[in-house]
């Protein structure tokens, strides 16, 4: 089979409270042109400005739902990083 | 159903809406802005979620509940700017007998708290404000462990 050049695509990665503030916006768009896990997303979102504030304990949901670090995340998929909770 | 809202949570109605004739005991936990936190005094705060997973995490610790206890459970999480005193979260949970309702309405509570993406931002009284990391202040989790009110 004739391979196919892979068509980059982006990956919308949503933010919330203090790394909202920190970063300087709601959401950021991570391109690339395969599937990345979510532990890849987190390194790409850590290298925009005020990223690397992003603690090891963050939590990641994808499609609402926390995932680990080696869930795979592709074209689709809702993605939000998510400060330490403090609901209640 | 909305577990969500920016209006006044009335915790009467939630009350109402979780009981039956044949649920006896209700149990209910009732959660209010304080004026202080970390020794430095609270004027007000204002809560933000990522409302769609916030939704589905507080479906999913309500069935969660009905299932473990044969009980029925209402919840409210306030979002937006509240002030001193204001009902933050409330929590009936409606059994037959009290043993069910306590437990599962005291589930339902660690569970929000631990589960349910919420923030919040306080403002102190000298005007700087600062969002709320739990992860940073021992004092709230050995509270809960020693069962005390969590806030």
């Amino acid at each position: 089979m004739a391979a196919v050049p892979p068509a980059p695509f982006t990956i919308r990665v949503q933010l919330f409270a203090r790394y909202a503030e920190l970063l300087g916006a709601d959401h950021l768009d991570v391109v690339t042109d395969g599937p990345l896990t979510v532990g890849e997303i987190l390194s790409r979102v850590r290298a925009f400005p005020g990223g690397g504030t992003i603690g090891v304990g963050t939590l990641v949901a994808v499609n609402l739902r926390q995932a680990p670090l080696s869930a795979p995340v592709t074209r689709g998929d809702e993605v939000a990083i998510l400060p330490p909770l403090a609901g209640g | 159903m909305g577990y969500l809202t920016r209006r006044p949570i009335d915790v009467s109605e939630l009350i109402a809406a979780v009981s039956a004739p044949e649920r006896g005991g209700i149990a209910t936990f009732v959660g209010l802005v304080r004026d202080h936190h970390g020794g430095r005094a609270v004027r007000a705060l204002e809560y933000t979620a990522y409302e769609p997973m916030a939704e589905s995490i507080c479906a999913e610790i309500v069935g969660e509940a009905e299932a473990r206890w044969p009980v029925r459970i209402g919840l409210r999480h306030r979002l937006g700017a509240l002030g001193i005193g204001d009902t933050a979260v409330a929590i009936a949970a409606a059994a037959g007998h009290r043993d069910e309702a306590f437990g599962a309405c005291r589930y339902a509570i660690e569970e929000l708290k631990r589960r349910v993406p919420i923030w919040k931002r306080e403002t102190f009284a000298d005007g700087s404000e600062e969002w709320v990391d739990p992860s940073r202040t021992a004092a709230p989790s050995s509270e809960e462990r020693e069962g005390m009110a969590p806030w």
